[in-house]
């Protein structure tokens, strides 16, 4: 057993992290199984690329790497960018689509279609506008260092597994402590009751989308600083976010991370023992585990 | 002439898409439950019945050249018990559990075509699968037109069967379940077992289907089942009019003309090299006529018939 499985799944392990947790927040706040979740990941990072060449374009000097990492200061001030138009992208989706059916009192099942719906066009509009090529932030190759134990991870990995750990803590620090975070468990819990409380819900949706979108959109930077951008990207991930958001307990962000990062290490460690060309079906095995043994997953609440 | 043979052509494809949706009709038209796995049940009616009745072949194993009906009776098999293992397993759940096992069924399915060459052919997939009325094939009309016969036939059975399958007592409960579990449980109706025996039948309806597409075009590669195809099946029933069996055979015939036309207007407008890049655009279109449909037609063209008990009706006249 090679132990870089761990560095590698770690890595893996903080997207796929990130990315659940704004599945497991719409999921339990807005109440349907989101299938555009993924592509979100995906115009994330194609929106921040293309914040990023306009911001070349201005400043030629923000392209040119910091060291120890392979990008410049163009790279985090375009992803601010790229975050803020990811989730103009998503209250807008909601505006014209999940909250007009909200609105009419439609079935959950019929908002999970639309999304449904909504995830392959906006998928193949990325190919039209961008092509099916994959395309990267940076052309600059670093090297791993060695960090003991036989591991070795680029700078640009450990900034992004440490970055990871700050959001989540932030994160899990706002919903647990926050006037906004006790109002999203509320109406997690019962939108009408939240409502008849005072409870702006509408508010409660948009930080929803916001928070969501956010991490959709690092997520997304993040795999593709470290891997590639494609159109597709989002979408390959999408079972694996569904199988972490399930195992970790909707609704539970710390579930959803810790979900995220099983998922990672089991899959980098079925890379090394079963082969590469089955990784993608790793997290749909965990999937059908969890769904057998315990469906509400690790931090979830049995249903009522 | 050559037209002619087309049409038969493209009207084949379009019933055994047909054939696709009246299986998801009865899961979700009837009975409300979300398969966002299709393109998977699909495959695995093809792959099972093409390993039947192929030639032996040296490369893989299976080829035990059965005629090509067990074919599709095993494909159905096949995709019956698939769909009732999935519905044992998350049907007791909420509805969207069984949408992502589904999406996650597709995924892996789609691994394994590809991934255990030994059973599947992999990448290359399988060739020289048995084609009904093959002694033609040198005729392209007499061929595309008998093949149609014999689809459109399947298409008719199912119909027939499933129209009365769902005005029977059985096909009631499955709605009263859809509409109001708690009232039908009230009822004495079993929603869960229901839920699994609709399930398990569209599952094999669909994997009929797959063998009966498989075995006209005689070839089938992974790439056949991508997601792709399950959407293209969603907005079939959805255009069409979901809970409807006519509407099912409607909207197939009609989101596949939709699609061949315009597949054929962008190789006519764009240029050669710009051309995988425009078919996306074909996706966007069905992906926003999909969500148009669900935001501002919901029952699709032909709606669903609101059918009660023969007696109940009866009675009605009398008063």
């Amino acid at each position: 057993m090679n132990p870089q499985a761990i560095i590698d799944g770690l890595i893996a392990g903080s997207t796929i992290g990130l990315g659940a947790i704004g599945l497991t927040l719409t999921y339990s706040i807005l109440r349907f199984a989101n299938f555009t979740h993924g592509d979100f990941l995906a115009w994330g990072a194609y929106l921040t690329l293309t914040v990023a060449g306009v911001l070349g374009g201005l400043a030629a000097g923000l392209g040119a790497p910091v060291y120890p990492f392979s990008f410049g200061w163009g790279l985090p001030l375009a992803m601010l960018g790229g975050v803020a138009l990811t989730v103009a992208l998503t209250l807008g989706l909601d505006r014209v689509l999940f909250g007009k059916l909200r609105a009419r009192g439609a079935d959950a099942i019929i908002i999970v279609m639309a999304s449904f719906g909504a995830s392959m066009a906006l998928r193949s509009l990325l190919e039209f506008i961008f092509t099916a090529k994959p395309v990267y932030f940076t052309k600059a190759l670093q090297i791993a260092k060695p960090l003991g134990l036989g591991m070795r991870a680029t700078p640009d990995q450990l900034l992004v597994i440490g970055l990871t750990a700050l959001l989540v803590l932030a994160l899990h620090l706002l919903v647990t402590y926050s006037a906004t975070g006790r109002a999203m468990r509320a109406v997690s819990e019962d939108p009408g009751l939240a409502g008849v409380y005072g409870i702006d819900v509408a508010k409660v949706v948009r930080v929803t989308w916001i928070i969501g979108a956010g991490m959709a959109c690092i997520a997304g930077v993040m795999a593709g600083l470290l891997v590639q951008i494609r159109p597709y990207m989002g979408f390959d991930l999408l079972l694996p976010l569904f199988s972490a958001a399930i195992l970790g307990g909707i609704g539970s962000i710390p579930g959803a991370m810790l979900g995220g990062l099983i998922i990672g290490l089991s899959e980098a460690f079925a890379v090394q023992i079963i082969g590469a060309e089955w990784r993608a079906a790793i997290s749909f095995v965990i999937l059908v585990i969890v769904l057998m043994l315990r469906p509400q997953g690790l931090f979830g609440q049995k249903e009522a | 002439m050559e037209i002619l043979a087309y049409a038969a052509f493209f009207l084949t494809i379009a019933l055994t898409y047909a054939i696709i949706c009246l299986g998801l009709n009865v899961q979700w038209g009837q009975t409300g439950l979300f398969n966002v796995g299709i393109a998977g049940f699909v495959g695995l009616g093809a792959y099972v019945s093409a390993a039947l009745t192929t030639p032996d072949a040296v490369e893989r194993i299976g080829g035990f050249d059965l005629p090509i009906v067990l074919g599709w009776l095993a494909a159905m098999v096949a995709g019956g018990v698939l769909a009732l293992a999935v519905g044992l397993l998350t049907l007791r759940m909420r509805s969207d559990y069984l949408a992502i096992t589904t999406f996650g069924i597709a995924v892996a399915l789609q691994l394994v075509f590809q991934n255990t060459e030994s059973l599947t052919g992999g990448a290359f997939g399988m060739a020289f699968i048995p084609r009904p009325f093959s002694g033609l094939q040198s005729e392209p009309f007499a061929f595309n037109v008998l093949n149609l016969a014999l689809t459109a036939l399947v298409v008719l059975v199912l119909y027939f069967l499933l129209e009365h399958l769902l005005r029977s007592p059985w096909g009631r409960a499955l709605r009263a379940v859809r509409e109001d579990e708690v009232a039908a449980q009230a009822l004495g109706k079993n929603p869960i077992l229901l839920r699994i025996q609709a399930f398990a039948l569209g599952g094999a309806i669909m994997a009929l289907a797959g063998a009966v597409q498989a075995h006209f075009i005689g070839f089938i590669a992974p790439g056949n089942y991508l997601p792709m195809m399950t959407f293209q099946v969603w907005a079939m029933l959805i255009v069409g009019g979901s809970g409807n069996n006519r509407g099912a055979i409607l909207g197939a015939v009609l989101v596949w003309a939709i699609w061949a036309l315009s597949g054929a207007l962008i190789s006519e407008i764009f240029p050669a090299d710009q051309q995988a890049r425009a078919a996306s655009l074909q996706i966007v279109i069905i992906g926003v006529m999909l969500c148009a449909i669900l935001l501002w037609r919901p029952q699709g063209i032909l709606p669903e018939v609101r059918s009660v008990s023969r007696h109940l009706g009866l009675r009605n006249k009398d008063n």
